[in-house]
């Protein structure tokens, strides 16, 4: 671990890049001001979490697309973000995940920093499911927490919050539970988040979208 | 929504953690103990309290949500105590088609609990299979491992009645006209 990584140059959407060899093509995308949608990456994360199948990318000699966020940079490579193929894979994702979302932006208080207006945008797109039938999860929003509220109903599962809560909270309150369109994030028992947080607030920091989200007059450096 | 499991006495609480810990001893503390940690608990058991869950946590050093996580994602894991007597409702293809999920509300309506849980008095527990094999019977109800055929809801307080279980409706009807 002494030795320097060595630095390979690539090529990306025609402009030359260059990134230390072993970082994944996300990161070396996002590094040169090239913007790749994602929602589940996290730079810190051993191995990538592969789960929003957001970023699409096309390499040239590769008969399909690839995640950006599993497939390391390698000398010369030839990467498209904008291929048609790769596009059309984010797209259906996007519109896949937007279908069972409660959108509500005007009332959304991640309303302009949320990262699903701005994935829409790139991928031209709009937030409300055409295509797909709309299917809402329903679930109960949770207030119990003195600084946060966390609603299901917008939550992409990306398990973003649920990386950073195991890095601050040694036992980890928030995890994954249930199956298929039930499976949420949530705490053991499905309990209140507010009886075993410890309201560092991470999670929201975390989060890509509304689900969390601060409680009104609360600053996300708070602490209770 | 919490699990929704009855209230258990300190006596009973400490009876779990220690037979979960019986059971643990047996086994070495790493991640891939938990699904054969989980079987053989709730083979001793019969489910899986929240007591158990959090001994075992504890012992594989993981969260206790991930152990709820793995719990709640397989059908062989229940939360409840399994009741006296087992109903499972066939929401297989045919049994879909004649109807299986009427016959599912009649039963959820009829016992007031959710597939998955168990009553308050632990005599039945509810829950939903893909399907029994035995499709031209549909829509099929297995009771205590016994398919019954053409559960519609009327037969729900038949077998209800069977087992001197009183039928909702008349109990209410009856306090309605006191």
């Amino acid at each position: 671990m002494t030795k320097d990584k060595e630095t390979v140059m690539l090529t990306m959407n025609g402009q030359t890049i260059t990134a230390k060899s072993g970082t994944k093509l996300l990161w070396a995308a996002l590094d040169n001001g090239i913007y790749i949608p994602n929602l589940c990456a996290m730079r810190d994360k051993p191995e990538p979490e592969a789960a929003c199948r957001l970023c699409w990318v096309e390499i040239e000699g590769r008969q399909s697309p690839i995640t950006a966020c599993t497939e390391p940079v390698a000398a010369g490579m030839v990467v498209n973000t904008t291929g048609e193929k790769a596009l059309k894979l984010a797209r259906t994702g996007f519109e896949l995940l937007m279908a069972s979302h409660a959108l509500d932006c005007a009332r959304c208080s991640a309303n302009g920093s949320c990262e699903l207006q701005k994935i829409a945008k790139v991928l031209k797109c709009s937030l409300k499911p055409k295509r797909f039938r709309q299917l809402l999860r329903g679930l109960p929003v949770d207030e119990s927490n003195p600084l946060f509220t966390y609603d299901p109903n917008k939550c992409v599962l990306c398990g973003r919050c649920v990386w950073v809560c195991r890095k601050h909270v040694k036992s980890g309150v928030l995890g994954f539970a249930h199956r298929g369109f039930e499976r949420r994030i949530t705490t053991f028992g499905d309990e209140p988040i507010g009886k075993d947080c410890l309201n560092c607030s991470a999670c929201v920091k975390a989060c890509p979208t509304g689900a969390l989200t601060m409680k009104d007059g609360k600053k996300k450096t708070d602490i209770a | 929504m919490t699990i929704p499991e009855p209230e258990k006495s300190l006596e009973e609480q400490n009876r779990i953690i220690q037979e979960a810990g019986q059971i643990l001893s047996g086994f070495s503390r790493k991640r891939e103990s938990l699904i054969p940690i989980l079987q053989q608990v709730q083979s001793r058991l019969g489910y899986l309290p929240r007591e158990a869950m959090t001994t075992i946590a504890e012992y594989l050093k993981v969260p206790a949500i991930d152990v709820y996580g793995v719990v709640t994602f397989y059908n062989q894991f229940r939360l409840n105590p399994p009741g006296r007597h087992s109903i499972r409702v066939c929401l297989g293809t045919a049994c879909h088609m004649k109807g299986g999920y009427i016959t599912l509300d009649a039963w959820k309506r009829r016992l007031k609990i959710n597939p998955r849980e168990t009553t308050p008095d632990r005599e039945f527990d509810l829950d939903t299979v893909a399907c029994v094999g035995c499709c031209t019977m549909a829509p099929v109800t297995v009771v205590d491992n016994k398919p019954e055929a053409q559960v519609e809801p009327t037969k729900v307080d038949g077998i209800l009645l069977a087992f001197g279980h009183p039928v909702d409706t008349k109990d209410k009807e009856k306090s309605e006209s006191r």
